[in-house]
């Protein structure tokens, strides 16, 4: 084939792809800043007449778009900051700690993987209500506070801190404890913002349990939100898209900042497994 | 000896909350599959009982269970080929040296897959809304009459289809572009000298070692995509005439809308088997077509 030709085939069609992804996260922000009933007109607008900011206002003033907003924050930091130091501590001690059983235990562990999550979520529900943690914070927290993905990924990476490192330093007599803050830590920061930000995208994106355990609105996170809002207000397309943008924008401009980081732990976590 | 107890200490954390809130409730769940747990029970646990296989056997002579079954086998057999496809065809493009703006491609078909999965999906609604969705509008453009998108039963299914291949692609595109660009350079460089066309060299070099590349991403796909819920319950409720309810939709209202929880379990269960018998059906197929390849070489 002619090169030049080939060089345009392949450059357009990554265009039509990359325009088929966006656009619809485009349009969405485009009716958001619609005025009530807009978008309900033939020929469909594509831009707004009046970009205005109404449906943000109406979101945040009588949905309690702020109170989601927050909710998902606490939430999602939470099971972030937690299933990040339970996760690193484990991942380290099947990397670079000898104990019995140590290698049966984690090929259980990658085992269990197999497990869908969705199979423990009935007897969990039962459990949670048992010692009153249904509709809480907590409830939608607890189960996430440790992973086996995060435990695979923080193994995969601390294996390659050298023993010689550890072993001067609990020969010149410091404390394991230590040894983990002072010398593994700041080696393994890489997978650290790598476990951060895949756990904090996952928290943010759940639905399936939160939408479970969570029966009141006042706990709702936003997908909850807006999920219900969607059965409710079939008409307000653009207040839904409103709640959309408010919803995914936090996480995609997340991942903008730290792309580098998602995409590392993605390859980790599958190819090399 | 003090080691020892440093290591469990190390993995104490991890391992309580593991056991308790995933082992724990797992096996509670294979348990739980074997009684008549409902609402009397949930209110009184006395009136428990335990039916056995019960569960298993009503659930084989249930239609619905039968028809979310099929929607799901037909959201893998369907969106899984299409995800994977779009997929090697986006890696392909981005792999090629004659691609321009990589980096900027790349970030921006990945994009969906970071997106939360109900907001997205509420925008596919509006997009396919019968009367003022885009969609529409685009195809009266070249003639064709409007299309109920979700409210068809024959394309509410192909709808969610089109949303799932739209949102995931993003993933394994990275996944295959990593194995790309781990072909060796000079296994080109050879074809090209022995005058090997471009698809001859995808054929020959490219996708065979691509293979368990590919493998990984197909079983991590199917076993993703049995586990379809969210689509469905913000685009069509299960509907329309069911025609979208998956077996894990199936489980969330046996469980959580009419409280039957053995009944759910058992549901949870079943799907739990049909993705590990699945998967471990592919990796056998996989592992027998590289000693057939093997064995021609």
């Amino acid at each position: 084939m002619n090169p030049r030709l080939a060089k345009v085939l392949v450059n357009a069609s990554l265009s039509a792809l990359a325009a088929a992804a966006l656009l619809p996260l485009l349009w969405m922000l485009s009716v958001s800043l619609m005025a009530p009933g807009e978008a309900s007109s033939l020929p469909p607008p594509l831009l707004p007449a009046h970009a205005t900011l109404h449906n943000y206002r109406e979101l945040f003033a009588h949905a309690g778009m702020g109170r989601y907003l927050l909710n998902s924050l606490l939430i999602a930091g939470a099971i972030t900051v937690l299933a990040l130091a339970s996760n690193l501590m484990a991942g380290y001690a099947f990397a670079k700690l000898r104990f019995a059983g140590r290698e049966r235990l984690f090929q259980a562990l990658i085992g269990a993987l197999v497990i869908p999550a969705q199979v423990a979520m009935l007897p969990l529900f039962l459990l949670l209500k048992t010692i009153g943690l249904v509709n809480s914070y907590a409830g939608v927290i607890v189960p996430g506070m440790a992973t086996i993905f995060g435990i695979y990924l923080v193994r995969q990476y601390a294996r390659d801190v050298p023993d010689e490192l550890l072993e001067a330093a609990r020969i010149d007599g410091a404390s394991e404890l230590r040894i983990f803050g002072q010398i593994v830590l700041p080696l393994l920061k890489p997978i650290m913002v790598t476990l951060a930000i895949f756990t904090f995208l996952a928290a943010w994106n759940d639905f399936m349990w939160p939408l479970i355990v969570l029966t009141g609105q006042e706990h709702y996170t936003l997908p909850l939100a807006l999920a219900s809002l969607a059965r409710d207000h079939v008409q307000d397309s653009e207040l839904m898209m409103a709640g959309s943008v408010v919803t995914v924008l936090p996480v995609l401009l997340l991942f903008l900042a730290l792309q580098r980081y998602y995409l590392q732990g993605l390859l980790l976590g599958s190819v090399k497994g | 000896m003090n080691r020892q107890r440093t290591a469990w200490l190390f993995l104490a954390p991890a391992l309580l909350v593991l056991g308790v809130f995933f082992i724990l409730p797992v096996f509670a769940a294979l348990g739980l599959s074997l009684t008549d747990y409902d609402l009397y029970a949930l209110a009184d646990i006395h009136n428990l009982r335990f039916v056995g296989l019960h569960n298993y056997w009503a659930l084989l002579h249930r239609p619905l269970f039968w028809s979310a079954l099929g929607n799901t086998l037909y959201f893998v057999a369907v969106g899984v080929p299409l995800s994977i496809a779009a997929s090697l065809l986006a890696a392909l493009l981005l792999n090629s040296p004659l691609a321009r703006l990589r980096p900027l491609f790349r970030t921006v078909l990945f994009a969906p897959v970071v997106t939360t999965v109900v907001a997205v999906a509420v925008i596919w609604r509006y997009l396919f809304n019968t009367k003022y969705g885009l969609v529409n509008y685009a195809l009266a453009a070249i003639g064709v009459h409007p299309v109920d998108w979700l409210g068809d039963p024959h394309w509410a299914m192909p709808t969610i289809i089109a949303f799932a291949v739209w949102k995931n692609f993003g993933y394994n595109m990275i996944i295959i572009l990593a194995g790309l660009q781990a072909v060796p350079p000079d296994l080109y460089e050879a074809a090209r000298i022995d005058g090997a066309s471009a698809p001859r060299q995808f054929w020959h070099i490219t996708l065979p070692l691509l293979g368990p590349t590919m493998m990984l991403v197909v079983i991590l796909t199917v076993a993703g995509y049995f586990q379809l819920f969210a689509e469905p319950y913000v685009m069509t409720e299960g509907g329309p005439l069911q025609s979208t309810v998956s077996v894990l939709y199936l489980m969330y209202e046996d469980g959580f809308k009419w409280w039957n929880l053995g009944t759910a379990s058992a549901v949870a269960f079943t799907l739990f088997l049909i993705i590990f018998a699945v998967t471990t059906l592919l990796l056998r197929l996989a592992r027998r077509g590289e000693y057939r390849a093997g064995g021609r070489t």
